[in-house]
């Protein structure tokens, strides 16, 4: 019978439609999904979700390709025995065998040193639950993602304003006038950001990017100005000594909200020396800065307590106190910073026209004074003083991983926040706003242990695993002064190390330095490939085995959803399902969702039942935590408390009572509370009615100046978000870090670093931002290798993440490196022809494609697109693993022996970021006769038991697919 | 009579591909699906998909511009793909102006891939019948849907709002508006195929800045000089003479 054409028919089958949060990338975006005959038929954004309001990227939208890639991991596997790590032998088994195991090993790993077990994670978002194991598991060695990431950026801005981009604040687009986004590439963050440009671009916003690539979002930029990589402290600098020549800053801003005004001690031999001048106002016993400090009024040319009614200090000048003291206001300190970061200089440094540079100084300062913004919003600050209105200077910043990924990213990005809160643009509209739980303190207030004592056996640890030191005594070392963390993070190698540094790890375990542990917990990261640095070495050294045969990292358990690189080097594997199949919360304990007008914060839920014998894994950290009695996680009588990960979210609270828990909504017995408030049994049930996500809208008094705003400072004290409602006044000028440098000079009455790295400390923690060049280059012969060499993720690709994906693979399915024609052609090089890559580590045979929108200097190209062969269901053919490449192998974990070290991390020597665009290369054309193959090259991985078979070709229609796949074709 | 289309606005596109995923992932599984992929797994991978976009560089570093220009079928008022169908089983819907393929009519000979001067249409090698854009025409009118839902999922997903969707003929909807405002093109006119689908140009914004702008009465550094300076008790004009 033939059918007549109906194209408006829908297919048939039954259908359901549920709510849940995306995770194809870290955005977060709520989606819905429509479920045809129980299989996927169509993820679309949720329209009524404030993260995206109805819209969801390339990524999210192929959410369906990912759910059903052969390359899913079903079932738990060990290693078979004889085989070796890497050649990815693996025998199934069940999950009371993998808890046994690994229940058996952790339990006397915890009875003796608890240390010897480590636990680290990707992007993972559940920074909350992990890290609460650690600390009751009573190991320190625990870290997220974030050194390798953008810790930079957090520290920075954290230790300067108490607030950072992405998830805990972000540009003002809806108000401002001028955009300066700077080092962004394209997925940080994503939607959010993207509707936000468009939007602004719309309004008639003008929108400056600074970056060495002009792509994604620099392609609608009204003004592309390209900087060579590493230099945009250079510019920010040059940009502030501009601001400061011409009068360009917000003087009243800088004086009430900011240290600027603050007296400094500058007599040099003094214990004081370089610290501010107090009175005797009582302090704080804890984590925030006291208002003990002094002003010199220009009314009565006098000291006076800091913020005293009907006084006005200066910003500049030299002044003696009654003692003899001489000191000067921080602002003076900062104008003499950059006297010689001139236009001209920073023209050298950057590649920018020095005409340029002045001229954004002149935009930024010119928008922010001349197109102010007031609105009638009714406000009182800390100190008592209603103000009718809320003012805002139009001036939006966003910047990422271009300045943060660099070894001298800290600094940077310290600048960029005093440029912007010169600018006058914290938390007021138009310019930067915080996202709940933000603002904190500076620093926050969570710090780890002191010393080895806090590290004890069948004990949870004494303190958090990561922190934020306020100064010397506040570091993780031992009496010598040496790490107690493998990772090194909060010793004087890397003292304000709030991320940790997970890239260090692996190399460090395997030296076993500072020590050997026993098991490895790697939780979706793959660390085998495009989550490290010198990969082809890290690859062998989780092979390496010590003079008894015995591995050097003895037990590594790897717990992902594919079968990534990092698999084939698993003793363990544990089979994660994908993020539909979970449950999942996005938690103000961890990183939120919010919104600058207040909290929110949201939940997966499982829209479908999970694959195989796929386990979440927050079910598996509840089980194991339970399993070995971890105190948070067990009764009095020592019975099991929960019974699950979603049991776990509706009744853990931070201390019994306290009322805070996991996600902010729906609190209390009725669901009447938030944020505080006693487990509700329906908690779950309430967020799936309300889209997944619980979203407090703050009156519009709270929403602004909220370092400052009394309102919001009670509001957030009395819902627990906050210790104190004290203000969280701008460093300026870092006291901090003044600490620091103290102790490396031995003029501080505490702990103080080894010999080897107190010229290190005192250099790199200077309390006001300095430029210099990242440290690779320190120790690299920029004749030879006179190319920066840099990586950014497409916004269809998120990390490795997508590649097992058969439709986003097919818009990136291998990467070039971009490199100018003239720079190529210099070298002898085609367009599309063969190329070698070499850095003073490694090279690497990859693609040219000449480029355009490329800083001569500069060659990039797509991370993590490159893949070994065999990885992540791929056919060993397969172009990701023959044409495309990974850069990585061109990078070193770690940097030449030096002075300070002979195993210093190649990372920020403030904050342990790792330093992944700091490298520099060189570049020649491959020969004639090289096989036409991406190079290294890895033996191919093979298809581990409970992957499926590869399908030649793919019909996918929901309702169908299964069904027809069972039967060996499809439809 | 109503002419549906797409108004894509370049001024706001970054390439982001979530046109092309979401236009896959609804119409894979709709009524012109599925849409094969073919080698998903393997070397050269390579699929159906209704809607690409390219990216390409315009100028001279440092004046280099970077072009994402998302393409799919541009649904002609005059489309060359209709007459040189054989079976006619390439149509011009009469009530919107939509071009469709029958697939139950479509033998696969491509005359209207070669006819067309987009390159628009994607022979589906399994099926082996000629697919392209429907704009959705499965979503537009099924009242199924909230009204505000009844776009096509290119239109839904994008994140920037780039793409508008609506009647050109309607001068006052919102894309005729767009197009008339805005500076709306047709690609390749000269082939007198009418293209419904309208790009809109790039636009820059620019800050004009008059030297005046930096010498400001209430400049701040004027508080920064100190007080009187000179001092008291040194000879004046006052010492030496009563005038």
């Amino acid at each position: 019978m033939s059918t007549v054409h109906d194209p408006l028919k829908p297919p048939a089958g039954r259908i359901e439609v549920k709510n849940t949060t995306c995770y194809m990338c870290a955005c977060r975006c709520g989606i819905r999904v429509t479920l045809r005959d129980g299989e996927i038929r169509y993820i679309q954004g949720n329209p009524d979700h404030p993260l995206n309001q109805g819209v969801i990227c390339a990524k999210g939208a192929s959410g369906i390709m990912k759910q059903y890639s052969p390359a899913r991991l079903t079932k738990p596997l060990r290693r078979k025995d004889g085989a070796e790590r890497g050649d990815a032998e693996f025998e199934p088994i069940s999950w009371d065998e993998a808890f046994e195991m690994l229940t058996a090993r952790l339990k006397k790993i915890r009875a003796t040193d608890p240390k010897k077990f480590a636990l680290f994670t990707g992007r993972d978002q559940m920074q909350a639950l992990t890290g609460l194991f650690a600390k009751q598991f009573g190991t320190p060695n625990y870290a997220a993602h974030g050194g390798f990431c953008s810790v930079n950026m957090a520290t920075g801005m954290i230790y300067t304003l108490g607030g950072s981009f992405w998830e805990f604040g972000g540009p003002d687009l809806e108000r401002a006038k001028l955009f300066v986004m700077l080092g962004t590439a394209e997925d940080h963050h994503s939607n959010p950001l993207k509707m936000a440009i468009s939007k602004f671009k719309r309004k008639g916003g003008r929108f400056i990017s600074v970056n060495p690539v002009r792509s994604g979002y620099s392609a609608i930029a009204d003004e592309w100005v390209p900087v060579k990589p590493g230099t945009d402290g250079a510019l920010l600098l040059a940009i502030i000594h501009e601001l400061i020549r011409t009068g360009l800053y917000d003087r009243d801003f800088l004086v009430q909200y900011s240290n600027a005004a603050e007296l400094v001690s500058v007599e040099e031999q003094s214990d004081d020396s370089g610290l501010f001048v107090r009175t005797d106002i009582p302090r704080d016993p804890d984590c925030f800065d006291p208002q003990d400090r002094v002003w010199w009024d220009r009314l009565s040319d006098k000291p006076v307590a800091a913020r005293t009614e009907n006084t006005d200090p200066y910003l500049l000048g030299e002044f003696t106190m009654a003692d003899g003291r001489r000191v000067k206001p921080a602002f003076q300190l900062l104008k003499e910073r950059v006297e010689s970061y001139t236009p001209a200089w920073a023209s050298e440094v950057t590649g920018i026209p020095e005409q340029t540079i002045q001229r954004l100084a002149y935009e930024m300062g010119i928008t922010a004074r001349d197109e102010q913004i007031e609105l009638p919003i009714a406000w009182t600050d800390v100190w008592g003083k209603d103000h009718e209105t809320v003012t805002g200077n139009p001036v939006a910043f966003h910047a990422m991983r271009g300045l943060a990924a660099h070894s001298n990213g800290f600094q940077t990005i310290r600048a960029l926040s005093i440029l912007m809160s010169m600018l006058g643009t914290i938390d007021r509209p138009g310019g930067f706003r915080h996202k709940a739980p933000f603002p904190r303190p500076i620093p926050p207030c969570a710090k780890t242990p002191d010393s080895p004592a806090g590290v004890k056996p069948d004990t949870p640890l004494a303190g958090m695993p990561l922190g934020w030191p306020a100064g010397p005594d506040d570091l993780f070392v031992d009496e010598r002064g040496e790490p107690v963390r493998i990772d090194k993070a909060f010793s004087w190698e890397h003292p304000l190390a709030a991320h940790g540094l997970m890239q260090n790890v692996i190399t460090n375990a395997w030296r076993q330095d500072p020590y050997a542990i026993d098991t490895l917990l790697i939780f979706m990261s793959n660390m085998a490939w495009n989550s490290t640095m010198n990969t082809s070495e890290v690859r062998k050294m989780l092979n390496d085995k010590d003079d008894n045969g015995e591995y050097r990292i003895p037990f590594l358990v790897v717990c992902d959803s594919f079968q990534s690189e990092m698999v084939a080097f698993a003793d363990l594997v544990l089979p994660d399902t994908t993020y539909l199949e979970r449950h999942d919360v996005m938690s103000m304990l961890d990183r939120p969702i919010s919104e600058y007008d207040g909290p929110v914060d949201s939940v997966r839920i499982p829209v479908l039942p999970p694959k195989g014998e796929c386990k979440p894994f927050q079910d598996v950290l509840v089980e194991l935590a339970s399993r070995l009695h971890l105190p948070a996680f067990v009764n009095a009588d020592g019975s099991r408390r929960f019974r699950d990960y979603p049991d776990f979210i509706v009744n853990y609270e931070t201390e019994p009572g306290s009322g805070i828990g996991f996600l902010a909504g729906w609190r209390g017995k009725g669901g009447e509370k938030f944020m505080k408030g006693e487990p509700n049994p329906n908690q779950w049930k309430m967020y799936e009615k309300n889209n997944c996500v619980f979203h407090y809208e703050m009156p519009k008094s709270f929403q602004y100046m909220r370092n400052w705003n009394r309102g919001y400072l009670n509001w957030a004290q009395e819902h627990r978000l906050l210790r104190y409602a004290e203000p969280i006044n701008i460093h300026l000028y870092s006291e901090v870090l003044q600490k620091f440098r103290l102790a490396a000079r031995g003029q501080w009455d505490g702990k103080q670093p080894p010999d080897r790295l107190r010229s290190r400390v005192e250099t790199y923690f200077d309390p006001l931002p300095f430029y210099f060049e990242p440290l690779e280059a320190h120790f690299t012969d920029k004749h030879l290798y006179p190319l920066s060499a840099i990586t950014q993720r497409p916004m269809a690709m998120y990390h490795s993440w997508d590649s097992q994906n058969a439709w986003l693979r097919q818009i990136h399915t291998y990467n070039y490196m971009y490199v100018h024609p003239q720079t190529a052609r210099a070298q002898g090089i085609d367009d599309g022809g063969w190329m070698w890559v070499e850095s003073m580590h490694g090279r690497l045979r990859c693609l040219c494609r000449y480029s355009e929108a490329v800083e001569p200097g500069t060659v990039w190209t797509w991370n993590a697109v490159g893949k070994a062969r065999g990885a992540w269901g791929l056919s060993a053919d397969a172009n990701e693993s023959r044409q495309g490449f990974l850069l990585n192998h061109l990078i070193a974990e770690e940097l030449p022996a030096n002075e300070h070290g002979a195993h210093l991390s190649n990372s920020d020597p403030v904050t342990g970021q790792a330093g992944w665009f700091d490298v520099r290369v060189r570049i020649s054309p491959a020969a004639a006769d090289e096989p036409p193959v991406s190079w290294p090259q890895f033996d191919a991985m093979p298809a581990v038991p409970g992957t499926a078979k590869r399908p030649k070709w793919l019909g996918y229609f929901a309702g169908l697919f299964t069904a027809a796949r069972k039967g060996g074709t499809t439809k | 009579m109503t002419q549906l289309a797409l108004v894509i606005d370049l001024n706001v596109c970054v390439g982001c591909h979530a046109c092309v995923t979401s236009c896959k992932e609804w119409n894979t599984s709709g009524s012109a699906g599925f849409l094969v992929d073919e080698n998903p797994y393997d070397k050269d991978p390579t699929g159906t998909f209704f809607n690409r976009v390219q990216t390409f560089e315009v100028g001279e570093y440092p004046n280099t511009e970077t072009v994402h220009f998302p393409k799919s079928c541009l649904h002609c008022e005059d489309p060359p793909c209709v007459p040189v169908c054989p079976t006619g089983a390439s149509y011009k819907r009469e009530q919107d102006g939509i071009v469709l393929v029958d697939y139950d009519k479509c033998i696969g000979c491509r005359y209207c891939s070669w006819a067309c001067p987009y390159g628009m249409r994607e022979i589906d090698e399994k099926q082996k019948v000629m697919k392209k854009c429907t704009l959705c025409v499965d979503r537009i009118y099924d009242e199924s849907l909230p009204e505000s839902e009844r776009k096509p999922a290119c239109v839904l997903a994008c994140p920037t709002n780039a793409r508008l969707f609506g009647d050109v003929h309607d001068s006052e909807s919102e894309v005729s508006v767009a197009i008339r405002e805005q500076g709306g093109y047709t690609l390749m006119p000269e082939w007198g195929t009418k293209p419904a689908n309208h790009y809109l140009p790039r636009r820059r914004n620019r800050k004009y800045i008059h030297d005046d702008e930096l010498v400001r009465a209430d400049n701040p550094l004027k508080k920064e000089q100190r007080g009187p300076s000179a001092p008291v008790d040194e000879p004046t004009l006052d010492d030496s003479t009563s005038w």
